[in-house]
């Protein structure tokens, strides 16, 4: 009833071209970000902040940077690990090397050196392509986690081969180290979040997006309408790789405090993101959210439901979690292979005609 | 050395459009693949505003040819001439980029896009505002998107695809995706466009629409056209001027009444008794 674009014409080439084309979305969008930023900071806790909101948001960053490789320009890409901790080791050795250097630049600069390694090991996909490629991202994977174990300038020579970031402030509040408070650090993510959503959703729409799903449709006819193979899968792993290192270096600096390579940059890293994208839609900055969330909350809920609500042993609870999150993707692949963005736009189809389907 | 490319005579066609000079010269190419040679030697001009139909049975190498002029191929021997200049090495995106487009045999359409998406990807070629305009949206790449957009409109309105601007191609009918991938080989604004069996598996509406959209490209934006097609019919009505291959020999080149009197033309197609 309410959801109609029946109506709702457009009369320039600008209006038809924005983002939320629809006014019920536009509405609806407004409202969720009036309520992310107005409304949450005031009734956020630790709790939640740890186990819900700091993860989703850091992880859509690193959904939303895979998913214009994969979901975009086609790029199969396992190494997401690995350049999440390219972003968390430059985050580290810029906030070590450069005390005075605001943590939001740290933030950014991070990406901007994963973005130029990912550029480099983007380089073999202008020759190979599918899971030829995604074993070529997988020998980044393991390299990068190599390196960082193996060389001990990127952690300074600490004797526990652990990196810890120290304490860093914006206008005088904390952001990293000891003693953060909740609304503030959530605050920090949600703006780069939210920039970094905007940004990516209108490089996709642009001539730029729109060469990576040519090369992604089919590369032969892309290049023939005149797209540069080259220059449209750099850019992807750059700006890709870019995203990935953001939300490396907030996962390290802001969430975790201090980190080991091995533990939280290995492998299961690039496939937890990879899960999300698959499952949140593949090609879609919706999906990227919504397969974040997915994957974050689904674990959370069902601790509580199993733990607190049914009263079970945490460590059964934990081994079922595992069980259960697994069946649960299976099954939803099963049932919507398109993913989150898409189901969500078949509801959005449905509520089109809805009370009166005929 | 003068090269003999820009020839400067014109000849007027029997409907009366005037022909200018040679736009591209093939020069005695050929092209192999490992021991098999799918061009022999094969030299002809495509002119200026002219229709030219590369035709010959199965195998012949049409679509080898089309590859060659839009640098997907790159020929043993031999040279090609473009706009008065010799072609070095180049990419298919760099010739793409000279005024070049075409269509595909198979359709080659991006599959999980619009037809509109699809069709503003051949406007890539002229859209280049940096990434960080296009990060912001704002100012230079959104009117960069529609001053392009609007292009693309005209293009929609011409090809009578209006209806099916926001429909993702896969969902669209056959014909329809043949006409929109038209669309968007004419989006870039080419000098030159090369259709590859425009009209295969069309029924005669559609073959009657599709020749009616190759004749007013043409006529209203004076596009040069290159085009293979089976449908003897329709090639003998629409094209100027007709270059015949078999199995990757040029066997004849004229205008359609020439080809068709031709008899190794008539051998290739019809047979003959070998005595």
């Amino acid at each position: 009833m309410i959801y109609r674009e029946v109506g709702d014409f457009k009369t320039t080439y600008r209006a038809d071209g924005q983002t939320f084309p629809i006014w019920f979305d536009r509405i609806r969008y407004y409202v969720v970000l009036l309520i992310a930023f107005c409304v949450v900071p005031f009734i956020i806790n630790d709790y939640w902040l740890n186990a819900v909101l700091l993860p989703f948001l850091i992880y859509a960053i690193a959904a939303i940077g895979l998913n214009i490789l994969t979901g975009y320009c086609g790029q199969v890409s396992l190494g997401t690990g690995g350049f999440m901790a390219v972003g968390a080791y430059s985050c580290y050795k810029l906030m070590t090397g450069f005390p005075d250097l605001n943590i939001m630049f740290c933030v950014l600069l991070s990406g901007v050196i994963t973005a130029l390694v990912g550029m480099l090991f983007g380089l073999p996909s202008l020759r190979i392509k599918g899971f030829y490629l995604a074993v070529a991202t997988l020998a980044a994977q393991f390299f990068l986690v190599w390196l960082f174990n193996k060389v001990a300038w990127f952690y300074n020579y600490s004797a526990s081969g652990q990196i810890t970031a120290p304490e860093r402030t914006i206008f005088g509040y904390r952001i990293t180290g000891a003693e953060t408070s909740a609304p503030v650090t959530y605050l920090f993510c949600l703006v780069l979040v939210v920039i970094l959503a905007i940004v990516a959703r209108n490089l996709t729409r642009g001539h730029l997006g729109r060469s990576w799903m040519a090369i992604r449709d089919m590369d032969i006819a892309a290049e023939i309408i005149g797209v540069n193979p080259l220059k449209a899968k750099l850019t992807a792993f750059g700006i890709s790789s870019f995203y990935i290192g953001v939300a490396g270096a907030l996962l390290f600096a802001v969430y975790l405090g201090a980190v080991e390579v091995g533990e939280v940059f290995g492998i299961q890293k690039s496939f937890l993101v990879l899960f999300m994208i698959i499952i949140g839609g593949l090609g879609s900055i919706f999906g990227s959210f919504a397969g974040a969330a997915f994957m974050v909350l689904l674990p959370v809920l069902l601790k509580n439901v199993l733990v607190g609500t049914l009263g079970w042993p945490t460590d059964i609870a934990t081994h079922l979690e595992f069980a259960i999150v697994g069946a649960l993707i299976i099954v939803f692949l099963i049932l919507e292979p398109h993913g989150l963005a898409q189901l969500w736009r078949i509801i959005k189809e449905k509520l089109r005609l809805w009370p009166f389907p005929h | 050395m003068t090269h003999p490319v820009m020839q400067e005579d014109t000849y007027t066609t029997p409907d009366g459009r005037k022909i200018g000079g040679v736009v591209m010269e093939m020069k005695n190419i050929t092209l192999r693949f490992g021991g098999v040679t799918a061009i022999k030697d094969i030299s002809f001009d495509i002119r200026e505003g002219e229709v030219r139909a590369i035709i010959g049975p199965n195998g012949a190498g049409k679509s080898s040819m089309l590859n060659v002029i839009n640098g997907f191929y790159h020929p043993q021997e031999g040279e090609v001439w473009f706009r008065g200049e010799k072609r070095g090495p180049m990419k298919p995106y760099q010739i793409a980029r000279q005024g070049i487009a075409r269509t595909f045999q198979n359709i080659a359409l991006f599959k999980g896009m619009s037809t509109l998406d699809n069709i503003m990807t051949g406007r890539l070629i002229h859209m280049n505002t940096s990434i960080a305009s296009q990060a912001f949206w704002k100012g230079p790449a959104e009117s960069e998107e529609i001053a392009n957009r609007e292009r693309v409109e005209k293009i929609i309105d011409f090809l009578e695809i209006q209806t099916i601007r926001k429909t993702p191609v896969g969902s669209l009918p056959y014909g329809l995706q043949k006409r929109v991938e038209l669309g968007r080989a004419l989006a870039s604004d080419p000098s030159l466009l090369l259709l590859d069996e425009p009209m295969a598996g069309m029924n005669v509406e559609e073959k009657e629409d599709m020749s009616r959209f190759i004749l007013d490209v043409n006529d209203e934006f004076g596009t040069t056209i290159a085009l293979i097609e089976h449908d003897m019919g329709v090639v003998m009505d629409i094209s100027d001027r007709v270059v015949v291959m078999d199995y990757g020999a040029k066997i004849g080149d004229g205008t359609p009444d020439e080809v068709r009197k031709n008899e190794k033309v008539i051998a290739a197609y019809l047979g003959v008794a070998h005595d």
